[in-house]
């Protein structure tokens, strides 16, 4: 509980169980280090009984809502989202793959166009398990490692 | 059907209802410029051609389809002599064509090119080929050829010859071929084996595969022998290559177990894979798949114009 008492917010949202590491990228991804927004905290390697090692992230004043959680399935798959209110965990839910991936995942081929030209990328999830994304432009697939390496 | 500013980018997009109704279009609109000589669905209409990468054969059966069908043509055939060179973006290249024209066919070196184009223009693009990845109009072109030659397309069995491994023209096939009953022959070197996850789709949608590196012994079997070039490139030495390139030749002695009906197919240009040979003999139908690219073109461009009610 020691955790909790240097980090409670009253109102805002924590993601739990992110994989260790990978907290900046969630806080990268969802844009949550806006100048004037909420306070922002990253707890890094904390202990977890289900990942070992896990990341958090608590946001202050912002409420995430499940579609935009689901841009970091692909780096947090694991992650667990709890939206806080009046310092109580009022509503919790996983992240889940969504069925487009828009504007975070770069296409590994060199020769596709949005490689090259002003586009916002977007992938097309073929399959969850395991994970398979195919781009919209190239439609070349994307699996694995080839994911967390162009995210 | 509404096909009216549709584009036209990626087999992908593509339902069997779409692909019917593309070739039976195609189908009334030769029969019709048979009969007439030269048609004027498209009069005034002015369709742009943007090869940003060179192409004989696709440019010009999209040109000559658009003048059968009464239209003009403005555009380019190499990016070397436009604004590109100056590093123009595709985008600005696309929203400044649009203003001078009614449809747009393009190709380009990169893959997705058509697509991103299609999201920038108001007006139709059809793809004439992006990079490595889709030739929707030669696929459509092909089937339009198949179902000519038998009147059908269901029930057949069909080989596809050559590099299966990288060959875009043969992947795309085989998916469209997927809609239809159709029992597929894949002959190729070891090497160069259709990917296995089209291979599991054909599978999942039951079509009857057969992989195999023995040309002359699946002769026989075929209705249709699709053929497609090997590439030295594909080969780490040259003796490997050439032994491939001997047995997998297509000429009078190899087709002499055919069926009678046999067709050859090609989508052209060939280099040494079918022997001259073969050209007058009944089973080649490579010259008379060219011909097919002009009315399965004249239907697409008509079809993204909006201007062939009651065709
Ligand atoms: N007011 C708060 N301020 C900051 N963090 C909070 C607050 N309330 C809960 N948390 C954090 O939110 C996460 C989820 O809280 P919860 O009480 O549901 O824990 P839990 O039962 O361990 O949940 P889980 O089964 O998801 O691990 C924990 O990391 C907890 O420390
Ligand atoms: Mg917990
Ligand atoms: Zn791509």
């Amino acid at each position: 509980m020691a955790e909790l008492k240097v980090t409670a917010i009253k109102e805002g949202t924590v993601i739990d169980h992110i994989p260790a590491g990978k907290g900046l990228k969630v806080i990268e991804i969802l844009r949550l280090n806006r100048p004037n927004g909420g306070v922002l905290l990253l707890a890094s390697n904390v202990h977890s009984g289900k990942l070992g090692r896990k990341d958090i992230v608590k946001v202050e004043g912002r409420f995430l809502s499940e579609e935009e959680v689901n841009k970091i399935a692909l780096i947090a798959p694991t992650a667990t989202v709890n939206i806080v209110r009046d310092y109580k965990v009022s509503e919790k839910f996983k992240v889940e793959v969504p069925d487009e991936i828009t504007g975070i995942l770069r296409c590994a081929n060199p020769n596709c166009v949005s490689n090259h030209e002003y586009t916002v990328s977007k992938f097309y999830v073929v399959s969850r398990e395991p994970l398979k994304v195919r781009c919209h432009y190239c439609e070349r697939t994307m699996e694995g490692d080839e994911i967390l390496r162009n995210l | 059907m509404d096909w009216k500013g549709r584009d036209v980018i990626s087999v992908r997009d593509f339902s069997k209802e779409d692909i019917e109704f593309v070739l039976k279009v195609a189908e009334r609109l030769e029969t019709e410029l048979n009969e007439k000589g030269s048609l004027d669905y498209a009069k005034g209409k002015i369709l742009a051609t943007l090869f940003f990468e060179p192409s004989t054969r696709t440019r010009l059966s999209f040109e000559s389809a658009m003048h059968r069908l009464g239209g003009s043509v403005i555009g380019f055939s190499s990016a070397a002599s436009t604004s590109v060179k100056k590093g123009e973006s595709l985008a600005d290249t696309i929203k400044t064509v649009e203003q001078y024209s009614d449809v747009i066919v393009m190709r380009h070196p990169m893959e997705g090119a058509a697509r991103l184009a299609a999201e920038v223009a108001e007006i139709p693009v059809i793809n004439a080929g992006d990079g490595s990845n889709q030739h929707p109009t030669q696929t459509l072109l092909d089937l339009y050829t198949i179902k000519r030659a038998f009147g059908k397309i269901d029930g057949l069995t069909i080989g596809l010859l050559g590099d299966l491994k990288y060959g875009r023209t043969v992947h795309s096939l085989a998916e469209a071929l997927a809609f239809y009953d159709v029992e597929l022959y894949l002959i190729s070197p070891e090497l160069l084996r259709m990917p296995k996850h089209i291979i599991e789709e054909l599978r999942e949608k039951g079509v009857k595969v057969h992989e195999t590196t023995d040309l002359e012994g699946a002769i026989p079997e075929l209705d249709v022998l699709y053929v497609t070039r090997i590439q030295r490139e594909r080969f780490p030495d040259e003796q490997e290559y050439l032994k491939v390139k001997g047995s997998y030749q297509v000429n009078c002695s190899v087709l002499k177990n055919a069926k009678e009906t046999l067709k050859v197919m090609h989508p052209l240009p060939r280099v040494d894979e079918i022997h001259p040979e073969v050209d007058k003999t009944e089973h080649a139908l490579y010259f008379r798949q060219v011909f097919s690219g002009v009315p399965v073109r004249m239907a697409l461009l008509g079809l993204t114009l909006g201007v062939l009610e009651g065709v």
